[in-house]
């Protein structure tokens, strides 16, 4: 017997690609534009994310029956914060340099339109166990487009991964830099995330046309 | 057998294979196809079409690129033996030795501009399966000629794969840009590598490398070329020793065709009479750059501003010599004229060509990390293009809708039926 039934399997899968909620449901750009210029920050905003929305997803949905639908937004932004001031903690404790690049993008988690999206969405309509599927699907999806746009920014703009020299040193002008190449501070600004971003959006739509919106 | 007629013939062996429209495009670029358009419809025969437009413009540049390359060797001479004392144009620029320069330097930046350009045109024409678009010849040839010349041939062609990809074919190819390509180029070069496109090692054959060997420990004399603008930003207060006649004939540093502000005012009166570009967009360009620079002559005559700013060197700067140094000239007739990333209607091309000038010459000002600020001046300029026209025709709809409104409709009240056509259209 199959660990999930179909129908869960595709609540992960269908936000890894064709309902992905940054490329196609377009949520979430605000982040995905501010911390990605490097990887490790990408990777964290996602597990934080993921943390978030998971958790989220399953208090929520068995909450769900008992939450008058008048203050329903109040009581979901609570959850968040909640569980976003936990995560900014942790991070504070554990992590403190990488806090500080994060900033205020750890706390405006909150403001993520993704988050609020699926509480919306779907963990007031449905149980905990597919609501903690969706949370992690979604925040998967968003995690994936994350960490790809992280990796471009901080490779082409750094010539790092994970603050690890892979292209060699630019200032001693050893490995790839003896050649003459040179870093791309293009890609350390905000700007070029959008530029990647857009990238991903084009290859996806012209590998799956009926992604295209009419208009 | 002509060249014609084999071109035609190598064009019919390739007719519906995926490779056509590489083989269209060398056939139609000299002359014009023997095929014409179906039976039935509108028949317009024109000489004038893309193809002659590109060229057009591309002739109004080659006084401009042959002067650059003068320029790269007597900028390079000039900075490692110091300008000549009495300068004569036959004996001091126009030499063997100062074109041999131009031709190291400044050819391989157009080769190296066309080739990448082009083959990314190809490659998009034969995956989307249309005819290669005429749309890069001129970009092509602006390109070297709005770089430094010391740019290195790989970051140019990272930066025309940049422009051509992301600044072109993804709205749709030539004609459907919001931004000028060769700007989007220039753009990409400046923000990525900025150490490239700015300071004063860059403007001169041989300054970086020469500023190398001497962090090397050799024992030579530094060379700098710092552009004219680049130096007033600074505010040091001392006297320029380029004059007048320098400035307005191009016998100046700065990026590799702009400097001669007499050739591209031939080459714009060339554009000018042959009807290629807009007179509306330059002669308002040129207002809005005055204006600016006036009013921030007013500010140093009122005394509003002391002579310790960091603005007052390029605010005391006459106003009308915005005009005769760095990039201005050179993006008002080839840049800001671009008949796709413009204004269309011809009151939004005073607006249009106005801002321009008058943003470029406040970005000089301001801002001193930008020293030379046209070219983002006429990035937002295309930016705002679309919505110049859109409320120069909602105007234009309005004061016909007025005229309407009051006219007489004949015949007059006959039948009551011209009442009901005012009535609807109000």
């Amino acid at each position: 017997m199959a660990l999930l039934s179909k129908k869960d399997t595709n609540l992960i899968k269908d936000p890894l690609a064709d309902n992905n909620p940054i490329t196609i449901q377009v949520l979430g750009i605000c982040s995905a534009l501010a911390i990605t210029a490097e990887l490790k920050a990408s990777v964290v905003m996602a597990v934080s994310v993921m943390f978030v929305l998971g958790a989220g997803n399953v208090v929520i949905s068995l909450m769900r029956n008992i939450i008058p639908s008048k203050i329903r937004i109040i009581v979901q932004l609570i959850v968040v914060a909640t569980l976003v001031i936990i995560v900014d903690q942790v991070l504070k404790a554990y992590a403190y340099e990488l806090s500080k690049t994060l900033a205020v993008f750890v706390g405006l988690i909150i403001t993520n339109c993704i988050i609020m999206g699926r509480f919306e969405a779907f963990a007031l309509a449905n149980g905990p166990w597919r609501s903690f599927l969706d949370g992690i699907g979604n925040s998967l999806g968003y995690g994936i487009i994350l960490v790809i746009v992280g990796f471009f920014r901080e490779l082409l703009g750094s010539g790092t991964l994970f603050g690890y020299p892979v292209l060699g040193d630019p200032i001693t002008k050893t490995g790839l830099y003896a050649t003459g190449y040179e870093n791309n501070g293009f890609m350390i600004i905000p700007p070029a995330a959008l530029i990647v971003v857009g990238i991903i959006i084009w290859v996806q739509r012209s590998r799956n046309p009926a992604l295209v919106e009419e208009n | 057998m002509s060249l014609k007629s084999k071109l035609h013939e190598l064009k019919l062996k390739y007719q519906g294979k995926k490779m056509a429209p590489a083989f269209n495009a060398f056939h139609t670029f000299l002359f014009s196809p023997d095929e014409t358009t179906h039976a039935g419809g509108t028949h317009v025969k024109a000489a004038d079409d893309l193809k002659r437009t590109m060229n057009t413009v591309i002739m109004a540049l080659i006084p401009v690129l042959l002067f650059s390359m003068f320029n790269a060797g007597y900028q390079h001479y000039s900075a490692i033996n110091g300008f000549p004392a009495d300068f004569s144009v036959m004996n001091d620029f126009l030499t063997w030795d100062n074109f041999w320069i131009g031709i190291i330097k400044v050819l391989p930046l157009v080769v190296v501009s066309y080739g990448v350009g082009l083959l990314v045109e190809f490659i998009f024409a034969v995956i989307k399966g249309h005819e290669v678009e005429e749309g890069y010849l001129v970009t092509g040839m602006l390109v070297p000629l709005i770089v430094p010349i010391d740019t290195p041939l790989w970051m140019l062609s990272v930066a025309v794969v940049f422009g051509v990809v992301i600044g072109k074919e993804v709205f749709g190819g030539t004609g459907m840009n919001i931004l000028n390509p060769a700007l989007t180029i220039r753009a990409f070069l400046f923000f990525a590598y900025p150490t490239w496109m700015s300071g004063d090692k860059v403007w001169v054959y041989g300054a970086r490398e020469r500023s190398e060997e001497i962090l090397a420990g050799a024992n030579v004399d530094a060379i700098s070329g710092e552009t004219i603008l680049g130096y007033l930003a600074q505010n040091k207060g001392a006297e320029m020793t380029y004059s007048v006649s320098d400035m307005f004939f191009g016998f100046i540093p700065g990026s590799v065709g702009e400097t001669s502000a007499f050739l591209i005012l031939l080459g714009g009166l060339f554009l000018i009479y042959t009807k290629i570009a807009s007179w509306r967009i330059m002669v308002s360009a040129v207002i809005g750059s005055l204006v600016m620079g006036l009013i921030f002559n007013q500010i140093v005559d009122f005394g509003w501003i002391a002579e310790s700013s960091k603005f007052y060197g390029l605010m005391s700067f006459d106003f009308w010599k915005h005009l005769i140094v760095g990039g201005l000239a050179f993006g008002i007739v080839y840049m800001a004229t671009d008949p796709v990333t413009g204004s269309q209607t011809n009151k939004g091309k005073w607006f249009y060509g106005f801002f321009i000038g008058f943003i470029s010459v406040m970005i000089r000002v301001f801002n001193p990390a930008y020293p030379e600020g046209v070219f983002l001046a006429i990035l937002l300029m295309n930016v705002f293009a679309p919505t110049i026209d859109h409320y120069v025709i909602r105007g234009n709809i309005k004061n016909r809708m007025k005229r309407l409104k009051n006219a007489t409709i004949y015949p007059k009240d006959s039948d009551g039926k011209a009442e009901e056509l005012k009535a609807e259209t109000v």
